[in-house]
């Protein structure tokens, strides 16, 4: 050791232990770190303080909280007594007023039981029972009555949100099994099963949902014998249902995919049939996989509900749009319940992606 | 019952049970159809394509009078679905690629301020927001009565934006038979220069060149050809504009949703492209001295782009289809064609049939046309 002494004799001719360089970025410099930058970060409050002022004028400035349509009509802001007259209606649609709060009653549940089952600790064989056998049937007749002492209110009545919660709920619900079935047969090795499975997923996905709700609600009339007819709402249910099914299928095969051959080797080689190893070992894993995406799909859907309105059944859209069309409100109100229904369905979607996000970080923290 | 327990014998008795299910319900669907039909006394077959339709379209990509047939109609619908799609997928990509580059800018509020644009439009529906803005252009426009002239002969009111058009006597051809020759030629210039830079490394200046090539079919067209074009000014009458080239509020409101709309799932995707490229890639580009945009430009994106364009074919897919929401406010495209065909001759199963089939051969032509692109830019294994 100490031949070397001599090469460290003078430390002040040695260059100075270089330490990581540092990092001179204070919050300031990333908002105005260059002429650039600051530019853009100018502009971009420019456009936040000019969007504000823009609706907090509309909103709140210049609106008119309680009044008449002709004080509305004087005013350039937003018409507030509009919605509180109209709120009932745009939430219930043609449902009877005096029975308005079944619906409401139906909703609160419905959403109760949705916050309880998002639980993923809650999750498991009794819940899907408790909704089958308790909830699903208590939500239905709150909505249509005829059981104790419950005046009966037909499907023609229904509207609002209510209406859009069943659409998109009943059909996602009854889509699952289905597009689960879909994605088995795209992946069967029977070349008939997997043709028309094919088949159906493929054509299903080449065109747009109007078109299936079209089919629905004018073609299928025709297809049905004499003086069977269909309820409309069920028509309507049953399009979007067959329509969720093939992107569930999509989205399910994706996970099918994703689970190794060995499984479905290791289930026969203990001699479990088709049904077992699938029902057993692939679907577990496999739906573990794509609930995350589900989540995603049913955001969708639950905005494609609104595409009802245009075969005339009155989900949330329509009757803020009807509402909008009423005579003694045309013309005053034009922006108002289009706002309004815009941040209700923001809130849901919102909401909805959020646990979407949840759920993946849950499933990527947790072991397999 | 030792048969049943065959593997090839269950096999062929399930796939015939379900072939024999599909083939019963659809005969069963066929026959009450056509009992049904004969019963209301409705056509059937596709023989009204060839009668006068006799109604108006509003707006017509391709030539169209009432007096044309029911499938002439149809394909006047079609032009008008493909030309608000294309608009709307190429305006939403554009718009679409700088949101997303945005949405991972280092400045907070540029970055907050994109993922704010995102979020609102991927969680309010689009029907809603075509809705709107439809009512905000009729709302916030006043009427024909008082249109606002904002150049000579440009008129903005709520039925929409009129303005001069052109109208080609002569020559129109000969420009367009010259616009082709000199995009081809650009395109085959630009390519054979590139080669010879990189094969010598020369700089030579090959955007002035191919630009050349590009416009000197089109002037030498201009002075030989004879060309007469004649403005066609808009008139202001009591009710109405006549004459001009017509922009309507149905097709403007119909375009920003669809782009709108198409410019968030494609920020998205570009985001999420963008950052799945390795870190590494970001970090040896700054060694190499290349600013951020170059960097993004030359070794980010093009690695990006492998990992685009699958999810980007769904979303011209999914703009495709939901140009179909046009019948909400009225903007004539195929569905809503159809629908007034189908009130009028009463044949639903032939219109939707017609609609249905429309779409789903487009819906394949685009997959086709971007998986060959996916393959051009697919990563080449050697």
């Amino acid at each position: 050791m100490a031949q070397f002494e001599g090469f460290v004799a003078d430390p002040t001719l040695m260059a100075p232990a270089a330490r990581p360089p540092a990092r001179n970025h204070t919050w300031l410099s990333s908002y105005f770190g260059t002429p650039g930058n600051a530019l853009i970060t100018i502009l971009c409050l420019g456009t936040i303080f000019g969007l504000a002022k823009l609706a907090i004028g509309w909103l709140f400035v210049d609106a008119i909280f309680s009044g008449t349509p002709a004080e509305c009509k004087a005013s350039s802001g937003a018409c507030w007594p509009f919605l509180s007259t109209k709120l009932r209606y745009i939430f219930f649609g043609f449902y009877p007023f005096d029975e308005q709060w079944r619906p409401l009653t139906a909703m609160l549940l419905f959403l109760g039981a949705c916050g309880v089952s998002m639980v993923p600790r809650n999750w498991g064989r009794a819940l899907a029972v408790t909704w089958i056998v308790v909830i699903l049937p208590t939500l239905y007749t709150l909505m249509a009555g005829g059981l104790f002492g419950l005046t009966v209110v037909p499907t023609t009545q229904w509207g609002g949100l209510p209406l859009s919660f069943m659409l998109s709920f009943v059909g996602l619900a009854c889509a699952l099994p289905l597009g689960i079935a879909l994605a088995l047969a795209r992946a069967s090795s029977l070349p008939a099963i997997r043709v028309l499975g094919v088949g159906f997923i493929e054509i299903v996905r080449g065109v747009p949902l109007i078109s299936i709700l079209f089919m629905a609600t004018v073609m299928l009339p025709l297809f049905m014998p004499d003086g069977v007819t269909i309820d409309k709402l069920l028509r309507a249910q049953v399009a979007i249902i067959l329509f969720a099914a093939a992107y569930i299928a999509e989205i399910v095969r994706g996970g099918l995919q994703a689970v190794p051959k060995g499984q479905i080797e290791a289930g026969h080689s203990l001699g479990l049939h088709y049904w077992q190893i699938m029902r057993k070992i692939v679907l577990p894993q496999a739906l573990k996989k794509v609930i995350p995406p589900l989540v995603g799909l049913f955001i969708g859907f639950f905005q494609d509900t609104t595409l009802v309105t245009i075969v005339g059944l009155l989900d949330f859209l329509d009757t803020v749009r009807t509402a909008m069309r009423d005579p003694q409100w045309q013309g005053i109100a034009v922006l108002e319940g289009y706002v309004f229904a815009a941040v209700v369905y923001f809130f849901f979607s919102a909401l909805m992606g959020a646990y979407s996000r949840f759920l993946e970080q849950y499933f990527r923290t947790t072991h397999d | 019952m030792t048969l049943f327990y065959d593997a090839r014998i269950r096999a062929f008795l399930y796939q015939a049970i379900a072939i024999g299910a599909v083939v019963f319900v659809a005969w069963a669907m066929f026959s009450t159809a056509s009992a049904n039909l004969a019963k209301q006394d409705i056509a059937t077959g596709f023989g009204f394509l060839a009668r006068q339709a006799g109604f108006v379209i509003t707006e017509t990509a391709i030539a169209y009078e009432p007096t044309d047939t029911f499938g002439r109609a149809i394909l006047v619908g079609i032009a008008n679905t493909v030309k608000v799609s294309a608009l709307a997928v190429l305006f939403g990509t554009i718009l679409g690629v700088l949101v997303g580059i945005g949405r991972l800018s280092h400045n907070p509020v540029l970055s907050r301020l994109m993922l704010g644009y995102v979020e609102a439009l991927r969680n309010v529906p689009l029907l809603l927001y075509l809705l709107l803005w439809y009512s905000l252009i009729i709302s916030v426009f006043p009427p024909v009565r008082q249109a606002i002239e904002m150049l000579p002969g440009v008129f903005l009111s709520n039925s929409g934006l009129v303005m001069p058009a052109m109208r080609w006597a002569s020559g129109f051809e000969a420009l367009l038979i010259a616009l082709l020759v000199g995009t081809a030629a650009a395109v085959v210039i630009e390519r054979v220069l590139a080669r010879r830079r990189i094969a010598t490394g020369k700089e030579m200046p090959i955007a002035t060149i191919a630009a050349l090539a590009f416009l000197l079919p089109l002037v030498a067209t201009s002075l030989l050809a004879d060309i007469s074009v004649s403005l066609d000014i808009p008139e202001l009458g009591r009710f109405r504009l006549t004459g001009g080239y017509h922009v309507r509020p149905e097709f403007v409101a119909l375009l920003i949703g669809l782009t709108l709309s198409a410019s968030a799932n494609v920020a998205e995707i570009v985001r999420a492209g963008i950052q799945a490229v390795s870190k590494g890639q970001w970090e040896a580009a700054t060694a190499l001295g290349l600013p951020r945009s170059r960097t993004l430009k030359l070794v980010i994106l093009p690695q990006a782009l492998r990992i685009i364009v699958p999810p980007l074919t769904n979303t011209y897919l999914t703009v495709f289809k939901n140009s179909s929401l046009a019948i909400a406010i009225g903007y004539p495209d195929l569905v809503m064609v159809s629908n007034t065909i189908m009130n009028q001759t009463g044949q639903a199963i032939e219109a939707i049939a017609i609609f249905m089939a429309v779409y789903l051969g487009l819906s394949i032509l685009i997959s086709l046309v971007m998986n060959w692109y996916n393959a051009r830019v697919a990563l080449r294994e050697r």
